[in-house]
């Protein structure tokens, strides 16, 4: 598995530290939902901070593991998006719609915390 | 021209390789890191291009110098099917299946230049420059 899953209470984090190609974000998709169940999960984190690029399809897939994770009864949140990475998929036309996004680890676990508590146990 | 690389586009892990090469280029050549960023943006979208219609291509990168001007130049080269309707592919939100609809336009958004040149059975060839400013 090219990304680490740390799982935290339940949350579980995802920390992408390098590239990944196409194949690689598919399994980090398939991975996760698989493991939301297994551990009974209310939160996923995403952390995007080592990635210098999000194009179309990772892009897809981030938004691909958001609705998955929600269809398993969890929270996905996109942390880390750097400025630079920011910008460059405003421009080409990409975005996140519909999924939150957080500026970095300690605010996505603010942001899980926070939709938990309103929503209950397994709820929202 | 210095610096001068070419990726063969066969799998998707090359997708990767091939706009690394091109932020290490834009880099080299004196693009801001912003800049370099919309560049490997644009490569990741054409190589991914490459891969889902034709299955196999090249990508080459190359500084470019004209008089006082300096830049970098991409060339996606593949001979797969081809695009039948241009005008179509490099519409906002067009896909045949294969993608979100926004690789083609939304790399010409971010170069200086873009040309695409393509005919049914002939392949691909996607010209890109972009001029530092």
């Amino acid at each position: 598995m090219a990304v680490p899953v740390l799982k935290q209470g339940d949350l579980l984090i995802a920390s992408i530290q390098a590239a990944l190609s196409d194949a690689d974000l598919v399994e980090l998709r398939d991975a996760l939902a698989d493991r939301v169940g297994r551990f009974r999960s209310r939160g996923v984190i995403v952390d995007v901070t080592a990635l210098d690029v999000l194009d179309s399809f990772a892009t897809r897939t981030l938004r691909s593991i958001a609705y998955t994770t929600k269809l398993r009864g969890a929270s996905t949140v996109v942390v880390g998006i750097q400025p630079d990475v920011a910008f460059a998929m405003v421009q080409l036309g990409l975005g996140l719609d519909g999924i939150a996004t957080a500026l970095d680890l300690e605010d996505g676990i603010a942001y899980i915390a926070s939709v938990t508590e309103r929503g209950g146990r397994r709820g929202g | 021209m210095a610096g001068e690389a070419s990726v063969a586009v066969e799998r998707d892990a090359d997708i990767v390789t091939a706009r690394q090469k091109g932020r290490e280029l834009a880099a080299m050549t004196g693009f801001s890191s912003t800049d370099q960023t919309m560049i490997a943006l644009a490569i990741s979208e054409i190589a991914r291009n490459i891969i889902a219609y034709a299955q196999r291509g090249t990508v080459t990168l190359c500084q470019l110098q004209d008089g006082g001007r300096r830049g970098v130049q991409i060339i996606a080269r593949d001979e797969g099917p081809g695009i039948p309707d241009i005008e179509l592919a490099m519409r906002d939100g067009y896909s045949t299946g294969k993608s979100l609809g926004v690789g083609l336009p939304g790399a010409k958004r971010v170069m200086d230049e873009f040309e695409l040149i393509s005919s049914p059975g002939r392949g691909t060839t996607i010209t890109m420059r972009k001029w530092l400013r």
